[in-house]
């Protein structure tokens, strides 16, 4: 009983760990990637090659003085950045890293909980996640930040209508909504060659995913929320400190969140071909957090590539071109399905 | 006490104090983060029950998309602090101490008369779910079986909202 329950606070503190870890050296990637992009060199004075930029930035970011604007709502103000961060963060109770293994005759799964409705779970933390926007914005009493949490709750509400849509292919090929057993219904090969991953057969279901995916976590092309070029910084303009440092350290767990979904449902998750030499669970996280890279640098490449675009533009791809898709992924999947 | 019981007390406890506070709040953008408090703690009793599915979807649909839309209005319309609308709305105030009265005489009566609560457990134990292979399939198996037709005029009564929704916002349809 106390070990079983030593194993799900290690399990927790390893996840927390790993999480934070992976999100800090997440903000010096990106600066490195997009460096690259534009031809520059990027941080590379803190440490060598500046692998010690996250710990400079973290510090500055915790001495900064945080500051309350006037006639701004205190309590609401003050939640708002928790209420961002702590729904990023659950999300990530129910993402599978590997398929598990026995030590001292117990068996020990690499997740914290094995949710029989962890799909649905992670798309629920996502949509309480837009409160702690709307209420950022809400309660700064700045007339910037109220819009950007305006745009920013139809932006999610919206797009998680398609997200939500997106999944239902997956679901109705892997017939759970548990995210091992979703992994489990990827194994094999077609024609002993191409991997049996959803991404093939669900390819327009991955494509309405990706673009919600990027729209749900507000990143370029799609972060109208804080377009600084029309409202400065929309929802968080009045934060700093380390109020702002939640707002920041939020988007990138959602981020990493999503491209951990994305790997999950339609990449296979932790499959892969076999390493020598490497043990089964190590194997796992190895070749999950490889698919996880490829989202990641995506997200990164389009943020180089790509301009802002037009919250008109946003709106009517959603519901004119994204849904649409998205339903007939649905109808086309259980046609196939009944059919075979 | 059991910690499951404990935990139970907790998550009531405060569902109860933030419905509380969802009348007594000043602020309405206040009543409606209150409201979420209590949604949240509701949904917690569900997963206490092993009703997962059930607490997702309260979180999903009540929490993150009804409650948002209820923010959002509040947001843009009802600005500013209200007077406690118990204290100036005699009116309304004698109006709601009615309703309020009938509401919880109904669920007495539904409680007390019922085969289910009172410490009695309903047909659909954790155990006969669980046999049936977990919350989803007990319940979808449910509602296209035995409660099919309800399904359906629910799905009906939801398809003549949106279109009336969309007929309301297009005006040169």
């Amino acid at each position: 009983m106390l070990v079983d329950l030593l194993i799900i606070l290690g399990t927790i503190l390893l996840v927390f760990i790993a999480v934070l870890t992976g999100m800090a050296y997440l903000t010096y990637f990106e600066r490195k990637v997009l460096a690259r992009m534009q031809s520059r060199i990027g941080p590379n004075r803190t440490g060598p090659l500046g692998l010690l930029q996250p710990v400079a930035d973290g510090v500055k970011l915790l001495t900064k003085e945080g500051s309350l604007p006037a006639k701004a709502d205190k309590a609401v103000f003050l939640i708002a950045p928790v209420m961002v961060f702590v729904p990023a963060l659950l999300a990530w109770a129910a993402i599978p890293f590997g398929p598990g293994f026995t030590a001292f005759g117990r068996q020990i799964g690499m997740r914290i909980a094995d949710l029989n409705v962890g799909l649905i779970y992670i798309l629920a933390m996502g949509s309480i996640g837009v409160y702690g926007i709307v209420m950022a914005g809400w309660a700064s009493n700045n007339k910037y930040a109220l819009l950007g949490g305006l745009r920013s709750s139809a932006q999610v509400i919206s797009y998680e209508a398609t997200l939500g849509l997106s999944l239902i292919g997956v679901l109705l090929m892997a017939g759970s909504l548990n995210l091992s057993e979703i992994v489990a219904a990827q194994q094999g090969t077609y024609f002993g060659l191409i991997p049996r991953w959803f991404v093939l057969p669900q390819i327009l279901g991955f494509a309405v995913f990706l673009v919600s995916a990027i729209a749900e976590t507000n990143r370029p092309p799609f972060d109208l929320p804080e377009a600084e070029s029309e409202l400065v910084a929309g929802f968080h303009v009045e934060y700093g400190g380390f109020g702002f440092a939640m707002f920041f350290l939020a988007e990138y767990i959602s981020m990493l969140a999503i491209s951990a979904l994305a790997s999950t449902v339609f990449l296979g998750g932790w499959l892969g071909p076999s390493i020598p030499l490497l043990p089964d669970a190590l194997e796992g996280i190895f070749w999950f957090s490889a698919k996880m890279a490829i989202f990641i640098f995506f997200y990164f490449w389009l943020r180089a590539t790509l301009p802002r675009f037009r919250y008109d533009q946003l709106m009517s791809l959603c519901w004119k071109i994204m849904l649409p898709v998205a339903l007939l992924n649905i109808v086309l999947t259980g046609i196939i399905k009944l059919a075979l | 006490m059991e910690l499951h019981s404990l935990l139970f007390l907790a998550f009531a406890a405060v569902a109860l104090i933030a419905a509380v506070l969802v009348l007594l709040s000043r602020n309405p953008v206040h009543s409606v983060l209150f409201m979420l408090l209590t949604f949240v703690n509701v949904a917690a009793m569900f997963v206490l029950l092993q009703a997962e599915f059930i607490a997702v979807i309260q979180i999903l649909v009540y929490s993150g998309a009804i409650l948002v839309l209820f923010l959002f209005v509040v947001m843009l319309l009802a600005g500013g602090e209200r007077p406690l609308p118990v204290l100036n709305q005699p009116l309304q105030a004698r109006a709601a101490v009615i309703v309020g009265l009938v509401l919880v005489s109904e669920l007495a009566l539904v409680v007390l008369t019922s085969t289910v609560g009172g410490g009695r457990r309903g047909p659909d134990s954790p155990e006969r779910i669980a046999a049936v292979g977990g919350n989803i399939e007990a319940l979808g198996r449910q509602l296209y079986t035995t409660w099919l037709l309800p399904f359906e005029i629910a799905s009906v009564l939801l398809l003549v909202a949106a279109v009336g929704a969309i007929y309301l916002a297009k005006e040169d349809l």
